[in-house]
């Protein structure tokens, strides 16, 4: 097999700590041979899980049994309301009930092509090898999947696999797998194991010896800072799409765990790498707070068009078919409207650049069911759309029966994250990063119905061995929340709270937001090019600023204070913002969702350099207001053949 | 379409905490737009008041898209508002008229206290769960997902309870402050599923007990949860929670 090697080296720093021999075997060899707590001695071990979506509930849960003490944290008023709840279109293994060739190497395959080759293979492979145990769990919890006449379950074909691997309950997939990893949470929480603590927000990390032992949290209900240790700190906190300001993530979703972290010695890995989803609902007004997800599965019987002739403002129905292009039919015959994600984005991007947008902000085009209706009968696309066609009605005031969706590319997911090595943990020893918050499986893209996949993976079958191999190895003495470096970042945060409450200017924090968002959208968004990013790294510095200068944060500390959390959570988007602006601009290729217009091929699609960016970034904090340091991991490709994805 | 302007005179609960007395203070909002969703309006709102540098109202909100139950709004005396089978962050201005009084309350039951403004504490709610919600069964010790078919009939009806976002405008509705329904919606969905079958008894019994506790009521079959539920949950679960519960002191 082709073996890549970059220019650079491999940083000092990044151990990625991938276990040899071949690939089919690595896991199960790790298992095998890594220390084990014993059970009497777990119960001696408190461990931190930051976070209750898919990857932290299923890890504080499965820690729990085994008998570890947590202690788990969350910002909503229940952990069952995590970001998590809201996905909806379904989660893959590798099964293969429909007897339709689906194996772990393909689903493993897959998602390492889908990632345009810049994800670890080892993981990637974990993480197939480990997805049928997630099915079994899930059905064992009595999460009702979708089931076929027979009794079996139900699977289908998403997100531009050419395969049937997609398990899903009707368009709630998410709520249904969180409710389950809620379930056996909430059984632990019964049993005593599990310290819950909803409405508390970690504001810090605290790393004595250079060891993740505790953190600061603070209650959102009555203000108080508090301290926690422990002997693991699990950050199992999601992703920040929401630093671009619109984005299909929960409001509350934000990135200030993963980045106080990153302050605090952790490295951000691909930080620039977001997905860009293509099928959501456009903006409607300057009032927009957020954008709706409409699920992918709607490319499997909905056709995108735009009219032919630039500024057609005519009804949809009124345009006759000679005057539709139907674009990703016509340029990519094989994968239609099933192209994956980046493509599918960047093509209705191209369309409306071009003038053929549609609505009223020419920022949209069409998905549009009337042959699929015309084939199958209103019935069956009801049964198989009902609910995301209802929400769709709801939103808008139109029904899609009857005149086509108008969607728009909206920020979905992102792929980067805090790096971790082949134990989840990251290059501070004891802090381990799960889910969505972690950099570490999905390379430039990531595929349809893998992140549920992944935030389950880890939580449920990854962390309870890795971390059980950190604490034998380590033998953690117990720290005291009295130690000089708990009181000194309870301090700082202290001081930032006070800071923000005396601000009394005269914009609010939204208005830092929307404008983050929009040089984020502008200029690292679905197109990047060297003289927009240097532009917005400018513009980010001075916003900044700005912020500390004329914003204004109302309330008081030690009662609910939406804002303050907001203002809080803003400031972290926006440095973490100037950072993937940074990491989009060194990366000199397009790869997945990071394009760059400098590099692409003839017919405009993303082109790679294997030669010099078969790697990933990894930065590292080197104080305010300095330029972090740039470390690589070379990615070793043992067992794929890169190729340039083609779709045509 | 975006140029359509309402004016609105919206009523709002205000508290400063759970151990303060709460009131009403009337806000006039003139540039309210149909199109947005009754949360961006409050957002909007939010928005003059602290260029004015008056305190914004605060309201519990995330997903924004009906799926994660945090928001609670008691919109002119219906919980989550008109709209039946919509979320208060679902419902849009188009559903109220220029020139309308709007009065807007958190949810009111005992069990589940005010924290500021329109934001309650509903941890009962995760209390009751955590007393029997759950099938127990340990990571990585499950059958194959296969082993057991279900009928799709029975698949599609518990999926159909499971579908709760336990938000808690069933309580909030119910003139006895009952949490029938959530608790129904659970214990039905696992009383149609065979994983649910070994810890029927002990589910049904620890988590109306749980219920009890809490404080919460009765239910008197007034079915007004059923009617403000937003995800249509069927009082049926409330009549099979029943069943279960007899079955469980019988046996
Ligand atoms: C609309 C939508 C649809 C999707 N559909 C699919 C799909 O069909 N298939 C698929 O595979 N993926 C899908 N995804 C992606 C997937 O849902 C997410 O990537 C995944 O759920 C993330 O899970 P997580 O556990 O990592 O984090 P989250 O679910 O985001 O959980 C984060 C947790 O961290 C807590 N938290 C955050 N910050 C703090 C803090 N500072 N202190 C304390 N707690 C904190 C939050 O309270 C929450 O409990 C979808 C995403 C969206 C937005
Ligand atoms: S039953 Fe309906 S109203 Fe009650 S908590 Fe569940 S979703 Fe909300
Ligand atoms: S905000 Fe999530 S349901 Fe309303």
């Amino acid at each position: 097999m082709q073996n890549v090697k970059t220019n650079l080296k491999t940083s000092d720093k990044l151990d990625a700590k991938i276990p040899a021999g071949p690939i089919q075997e690595k896991w199960s060899n790790h298992k095998n041979t890594i220390r084990l707590v014993n059970p009497n001695n777990k119960r001696k071990h408190t461990v931190i899980v930051v976070g209750t979506g898919l990857a932290g509930a299923s890890a504080a849960a499965s820690l729990a049994e085994l008998g570890y003490n947590v202690k788990a944290f969350c910002i909503q008023d229940s952990a069952r309301r995590a970001h998590s709840i809201a996905a909806q279109g379904g989660i893959n293994a590798a099964k293969n009930y429909p007897n339709d060739g689906d194996s772990v190497w393909r689903l493993f395959y897959d998602t390492v092509k889908g990632g345009d080759y810049r994800a670890r293979e080892a993981n990637v492979y974990r993480l197939a090898e480990v997805s049928n145990a997630i099915i079994d769990q899930c059905v064992a919890q009595g999460v009702p999947f979708a089931r076929e006449y027979g009794g079996l379950l139900s699977n289908r074909s998403f997100g531009g696999a050419q395969l049937s691997r997609t398990f899903y309950a009707r368009g709630q997939t998410g709520q249904q797998l969180l409710l389950g990893a809620y379930s056996a949470l909430s059984k632990e929480v019964h049993s005593g194991k599990v310290e819950m603590f909803a409405r508390e927000e970690m504001l810090d990390l605290v790393v004595i010896d250079g060891k993740a032992k505790g953190i600061i949290t603070r209650n959102l209900v009555n203000g108080k800072i508090n301290r926690h240790a422990a002997d693991a700190v699990l950050l199992c906190t999601g992703g920040y799409g929401n630093v671009y300001y619109l984005s299909t993530n929960a409001k509350n979703s934000n990135a200030t765990a993963a980045w106080r972290c990153y302050k605090r010695g952790a490295m951000f890995g691909n930080p620039s790498f977001t997905q860009i989803h293509p099928t959501c609902i456009p903006v409607s007004g300057e009032y927009q707070s957020k954008l709706t997800l409409m699920s992918e599965s709607l490319r499997n019987d909905g056709r995108v068009w735009v009219p032919e002739k630039p500024g057609d403002k005519r009804a949809p129905n009124d345009i006759p078919e000679n005057e539709r292009d139907y674009f990703l039919e016509r340029r990519y015959p094989s994968f239609g409207n099933l192209v994956p994600r980046d493509v599918a984005s960047r093509n209705a991007k191209y369309v409306c650049d071009d003038g053929k947008g549609v609505g009223e902000s020419g920022l949209a085009v069409y998905l549009d069911f009337r042959d699929a209706i015309k084939r199958d009968g209103e019935n069956t696309i009801r049964e198989k759309y009902g609910n995301l066609f209802d929400m769709y009605h709801k939103i808008t005031d139109e029904n899609p029966y009857k005149v086509p969706m108008r969607i728009f590319p909206a920020v979905h997911y992102t792929m980067g994250g805090l790096w971790v090595d082949y134990n989840l943990m990251s290059n501070v020893p004891g802090l381990f990063v799960l889910g969505e918050a972690n950099f570490s499986d999905h390379g430039a893209n990531r595929l349809g119905a893998s992140a549920l996949m992944q935030g389950l993976a880890d939580g449920y079958f990854v962390i309870p061995y890795t971390l059980g191999d950190y604490i034998a190895g380590e033998r953690p003495e117990p720290v005291s929340t009295d130690h000089e470096a708990f009181k000194a970042v309870e301090h700082e945060n202290i001081e930032r709270i006070d800071k923000l409450l005396k601000s009394n200017g005269t914009k609010t924090v939204l208005d830092y937001h929307r404008h983050l968002g929009k040089l984020m959208w502008d200029h690292v968004g679905m197109s990047r090019n060297k003289e927009g990013l240097e532009k917005a790294i400018k513009e980010i510095a001075a916003l900044k600023e700005d912020f500390w200068e004329n914003v204004y944060v109302p309330g008081e500390q030690s009662t609910y204070n939406k804002y303050l959390e907001y203002a809080f959570r803003v400031v972290d988007f926006m440095e973490l913002g100037e950072l993937m602006a940074r990491d989009a601009l060194v990366r000199e290729e397009s790869c997945g969702g990071h394009f760059r217009e400098e590099y692409q091929t003839e017919e405009g699609e993303a082109l790679r350099d294997d030669e010099n960016f078969a790697h990933v970034t990894a930065w590292e904090f080197a104080g305010e207001n300095k330029v972090p340091e740039r470390h690589i991991e070379n990615l070793e490709f043992e067992n794929v053949k890169l190729t340039q994805r083609s779709y045509k | 379409m975006s140029s359509e302007k309402m004016k609105l005179t919206l009523r709002v609960w205000k508290q400063k905490d759970g151990a303060s007395k709460g009131r009403f203070e009337n806000y006039v909002l003139e540039d309210a737009n149909p199109h947005m969703s009754f949360l961006e309006m409050l957002d909007h709102l939010n928005e003059k008041l602290m260029k004015e540098k008056k305190e914004p109202i605060e309201f519990d909100h995330d997903c924004r898209e009906g799926i994660c139950g945090s928001c609670n709004l008691m919109i002119n005396g219906i919980a989550h508002g008109p709209q039946q089978k919509t979320a208060a962050c679902q419902l849009h201005m188009r559903h109220f008229k220029d020139g309308d009084l709007i009065t807007i309350e958190p949810w009111r039951a005992t069990a589940f206290p005010i924290i500021k403004d329109l934001v309650v504490n509903r941890y009962a709610l995760d209390r009751i769960m955590a007393a029997g919600g759950y099938v127990s069964v340990g990571t990585n010790s499950a059958p194959d997902a296969n082993a057991i078919p279900i009928k799709k009939r029975d698949a599609d009806l518990a999926m159909d309870f499971a579908t709760c976002i336990g938000c808690g405008a069933c309580v909030a509705a119910c003139p006895n402050a009952s949490a029938s329904l959530f608790t129904g919606a659970k214990i039905a969905q696992f009383s149609l599923l065979p994983q649910g079958g070994p810890e029927r008894k002990r589910r049904v019994v620890n988590m109306v007990d749980q219920m009890e506790k809490e404080g919460f009521g009765d239910c008197s079959n007034y079915a007004e949860c059923e009617a403000v539920c937003p995800v249509g949950i069927s009082i049926d679960a409330i009549a099979r929670m029943r069943r279960e519960y007899m079955g469980a002191m019988k046996g």
